[in-house]
């Protein structure tokens, strides 16, 4: 089986038998990373543009080391400002990079649905890391694999998403996918956090912290989007902190094999405490080693699918 | 120079006509109007309507035609061939232009234009406030003497209720109507499409319903202290209409427009970041559709206007975050509303009283109606023509439009402005 799409947009546009076989594939992928020579030349002659409009440190270096460790070219173009600031369209910017002949474009974007108008104009594959407050599909896949190493399957667990829903890309992509695996899914948050009628998504809104956790499995806690915010949502860090903050005495309530995570960057103290950061329940790092395997995964199946279409045109051209 | 229209199907609602009727047209003046066959006028030129439906010109108070400042976007002359092509023959035009339409000047530079390049009627709409920012008092008397026909900030919201109270009875003077573009600014900070579900899942900052309502509430107890007209534009929400109901039932002066989009499409044509379907107010829910077709048909809302606003690739081709607010509107305005009339929602004769003499009455200008000796401003419809709207040639000359590939029935023939052909279809294209 392969990859129904051309492009990886977000979770929404995948069914549950792409999210298995993108994650039994970084499975199966993993061990290239931890051999001595972390090379295979799988993806040699291929052309990955990582396109970032939007500061990044892990996304962008995950994706770039994915890329490298199947030997493709990876080039890595920062694009500080959107095509208001710039002059020239976002549009005219895909076409441009297209010209270029990419096999695959891995767009960061700071207004969601950019990678989607950005993947109406080109021919390569275009991988979301991440637009506004839409989705972040690769963030998602790696909580995922994370998730099944640590429990051994998704069906049936309990997982709560805590904090800042409303601007949170990697807690729309998380409902999708989860929801899609089987999985129950609590938000909570301040109601000045939370995006009208999320319940429809599939997830079920818890009113406190303590509420949500209690019962969950897995706690996926959210990283204050203080960049994205345009409103007075919340008075201060320190109130944020008593009432939505997960420390080690609130964590007491929680199951004895609860599982705690971050997509980070992490605001240290605020939503989430060091020492509950820091702790045994925590994969914060865990999560991090497996964006990887996700993303070499990602890239690996999607230039098996151009393959794949590039040898039927081929055969459809002789047959004619 | 007589021009007989023979043989159509007249309707015009501003005399309760309708029936099979000769239009004769003398001078540019309606000479008068006989039952089909009875008239026996000698005419320089025939125009046979049989089959057709002949009708007062539309006029559309409610258009940016960009001119003067962004005439990549459209100008006087293309924005009114548009307007001809799409049966309207009267178009009032924003102040949002580069230089506002804030002072005389400027409104008599935009009447200059029209007249030698207009193909159809223009009727500038000033400026409440100083270059549209709320702050200073527009010189509303002088461009009344220079021609303008209501006073508007459209495209910004008014958000000081001081001003808007010393508009309303500013305008008092001139008898103009003020139009109000009711939105809470901080409402809909940052926000780029209707508030809701979708706007969840798109991750995109919604427009609650609630901007929009609590500036039509204000702008009615405002217009109720006042006693000054006041015109509700481009109504999108289910409790506005709810609102202007209300008040119109306790005797405020208060009308209503609403556009051609908003009564026909839902927010979902934003689905994909159709940055063609983002507008200002958003295209909304299912629920507030249903409540503007229940606003157009027991006249809570009194005339349809399609807020035409081009804009480029350059502002269209981008995020939609980005993205420039505005969709065109002239060419498709007419068969929108006969799909209301197919659909039930309005009676032919209703949809045409919204599309003419109700707008003329609002803004106070002459037409919308084909009484002896008005000025022979026509459309002449073929309801049964099915075309394609086709975004590459409309005669405007940007190509925002979220209709690219609808079939419609119902199509301008002939337009007429002072009894001259502005537009005629070709029909072997």
């Amino acid at each position: 089986m392969q990859l129904r799409n051309k492009d990886i947009l977000g979770i929404k546009d995948l069914d549950r038998d792409e999210i298995e076989l993108i994650l039994d594939t970084a499975e199966s992928l993993k061990w290239v990373s931890n051999r001595d020579i972390k090379k295979v030349p799988t993806l040699r002659g291929k052309t990955i543009i990582n396109l970032f409009f939007e500061a990044s440190t892990r996304t962008r270096t995950s994706f770039e080391i994915a890329g490298k460790r199947m030997s493709a070219d990876v080039i890595n173009i920062s694009a500080s400002s959107s095509s208001a600031v710039k002059g020239e369209t976002l549009i005219d910017t895909a076409k441009n990079l297209q010209a270029m002949s990419p096999d695959i474009i891995v767009v960061r974007h700071g207004s969601s649905g950019a990678p989607q108008i950005i993947s109406g104009a080109v021919k390569a594959s275009v991988i979301n890391a991440g637009d506004g407050c839409h989705e972040h599909p690769s963030q998602s896949l790696l909580d995922l694999l994370t998730i099944r190493q640590v429990k051994g399957q998704i069906e049936g667990l309990r997982i709560a998403i805590i904090g800042d829903i409303k601007h949170s890309r990697v807690a729309r992509s998380n409902i999708y996918a989860l929801t899609k695996m089987g999985a129950q899914v609590v938000v909570a948050g301040f109601p000045t956090l939370l995006p009208p009628e999320i319940e429809k998504m599939g997830a079920s809104i818890r009113k406190t912290l303590d509420e949500a956790i209690i019962d969950a499995d897995v706690i996926m806690m959210l990283r204050i989007q203080k960049e994205r915010m345009t409103g007075p949502y919340f008075p201060t860090e320190r109130e944020y902190s008593m009432l939505f903050g997960l420390n080690a005495k609130r964590l007491k309530s929680a199951k004895s094999d609860v599982t705690i995570m971050h997509p980070g960057p992490v605001n240290r103290g605020v939503e989430i405490s060091p020492e509950v950061a820091d702790g045994p329940y925590s994969v914060i790092l865990e999560q991090v080693a497996n964006g990887v395997a996700i993303r070499m995964a990602l890239l690996y199946l999607l230039s098996g699918r151009k393959h794949e279409e590039s040898r039927k045109e081929a055969r459809d051209e002789n047959n004619n | 120079m007589k021009t007989i229209i023979s043989g159509g199907k007249v309707i015009d609602p501003s005399q309760d006509l309708d029936g099979l009727f000769d239009v004769a047209i003398e001078d540019g003046v309606i000479y008068d109007i006989f039952p089909t066959g009875k008239a026996d006028l000698k005419a320089d030129n025939v125009i046979d309507a049989k089959g057709l439906i002949v009708m007062p010109g539309i006029i559309d108070m409610h258009v940016h035609l960009r001119d003067p400042g962004y005439e990549y976007k459209e100008d006087i002359e293309s924005g009114t061939l548009a307007a001809a092509a799409g049966g309207v023959t009267a178009v009032a035009c924003m102040a949002n232009t580069k230089p506002v339409n804030d002072n005389a000047t400027v409104t008599e530079e935009i009447l200059k234009k029209a007249k030698d390049k207009g193909h159809v009627k223009v009727y500038p709409i000033g400026a409440a406030t100083m270059g549209l920012k709320g702050e200073e008092l527009a010189e509303i008397g002088s461009m009344h003497a220079a021609g303008i026909v209501a006073v508007s900030d459209d495209g910004m919201p008014l958000k000081s209720s001081e001003m808007m109270r010393c508009v309303l009875e500013y305008s008092l003077t001139f008898d103009m109507p003020v139009i109000s573009h009711a939105e809470d600014p901080d409402l809909s900070k940052n926000g780029s499409m209707n508030e809701g579900y979708l706007s969840t899942i798109m991750g995109l900052k919604g427009v609650p319903n609630a901007a929009e309502d609590v500036m039509v509430m204000r702008d009615i107890t405002l217009s109720e202290l006042t006693g000054a007209k006041l015109h509700i534009a481009h109504i999108s929400t289910e409790g506005a209409v709810s609102l202007v109901r209300e008040a119109k039932k306790r005797g405020v002066k208060v009308t209503a427009e609403a556009a051609p989009h908003h009564f026909t499409i839902t927010e979902s044509a934003v689905e994909g970041y159709k940055t063609d379907a983002k507008m200002n107010p958003p295209l909304r829910s299912e629920k507030d559709v249903t409540a503007i077709r229940k606003g157009l048909k027991d006249g809570t809302i009194d005339a349809i206007a399609t807020d035409h606003a081009p804009h480029s690739s350059i502002e269209k081709d981008v995020e939609f975050e980005c993205a420039a607010n505005g969709i065109l509107g002239l060419e498709t305005m007419l068969p929108l509303t006969l799909k209301l009339v197919d659909e039930g929602v309005l009676s032919l004769t209703e949809a045409i009283r919204k599309l003419t003499i109700n707008p003329a009455e609002i803004i106070g200008v002459q037409g919308g109606s084909l009484k002896k000796g008005m000025p022979a401003d026509i459309t002449i419809v073929d309801l049964n023509a099915e075309h394609t709207v086709d975004r590459n040639r409309m005669k405007s000359k940007s190509k925002n439009t979220p209709f690219h590939g609808w079939t419609f029935k119902g199509k301008t023939l002939y337009t007429l402005v002072n009894g001259e052909i502005v537009y005629k279809e070709e029909i072997d294209e």
